[in-house]
């Protein structure tokens, strides 16, 4: 199960070459990439930083619930950090299955979960100014009761 | 006793001089760290609502009671992946 948290450039090629086995009848991938606007405000590049520890022990949780959840043989999450540009990968995630149904579903669960929890923020740079993205809301179960 | 507070994204944007070491009482919770940073202001109270809180890099409710040597950390809603949302 390769995670990892990367500043260059992420080979999709290499990785989806990478994870293939004999026993796959399937691979599902799923690469996230810089949009050039948003909500048709033109971006000029996207800044990603992460509570680095506790986001590869949540991407690493993500990979192996995946794979007891849907019963995929291998799931890999590459997210990269610093600087993007419009068009190049920020995420990447590969699962290997023996059939597509799983592949689909897993690959679909890991990247909606990881937007949801996984410690990552990025700014987005306009001609025209910076903002954080809006994240997504917190599932109740992680922002807890009580405040 | 005293636990290490981090901020991220846009909380640290506009509070960074509220992180680092943070002298609590014995028994204190996540819930009173973060009354006691709202009282000082600089944090605002909407993004403190919304935001999630990690101790020791596992997720913990406001009911969590803190150790000395705690990492604690406050989360602003994220926004890894693509732009595809």
């Amino acid at each position: 199960m390769r995670v990892e948290l990367v500043r260059e450039r992420i080979d999709s090629a290499a990785l989806l070459r990478e994870i293939k086995v004999g026993a796959d009848g399937a691979v599902c991938v799923f690469d996230g990439i810089v949009r050039d606007n948003t909500r048709g405000r033109r971006t000029l590049h996207l800044d990603y930083e992460a509570y680095e520890e506790m986001a590869l022990k949540q991407m690493r949780e993500l990979a192996e619930e995946a794979v007891v959840k849907f019963g995929v043989r291998d799931v890999a999450i590459v997210h990269r950090l610093g600087r993007l540009m419009v068009g190049e990968t920020s995420v990447l995630i590969v699962v290997a299955s023996a059939h597509r149904g799983a592949a689909f579903e897993a690959c679909r669960w890991v990247i909606d979960t990881l937007k949801k929890t996984v410690p990552i923020w990025k700014k987005e740079q306009f001609v025209d100014g910076a903002v954080w993205a809006d994240g997504e809301k917190f599932p109740e179960e992680i922002v807890g009761v009580g405040e | 006793m005293r636990v290490r507070v981090r901020l991220f994204g846009p909380l640290r944007d506009v509070a960074a001089k509220a992180e680092g070491w943070r002298e609590l009482r014995e028994g204190d919770c996540v819930g009173d760290l973060l009354a006691s940073m709202r009282g000082e202001g600089g944090l605002p109270a909407e993004m403190l609502a919304a935001s999630a809180v990690a101790v020791n890099q596992e997720y913990a409710e406001r009911g969590r009671v803190l150790m000395d040597g705690d990492e604690v950390a406050i989360l602003p809603p994220v926004s890894g992946g693509g732009c595809e949302s």
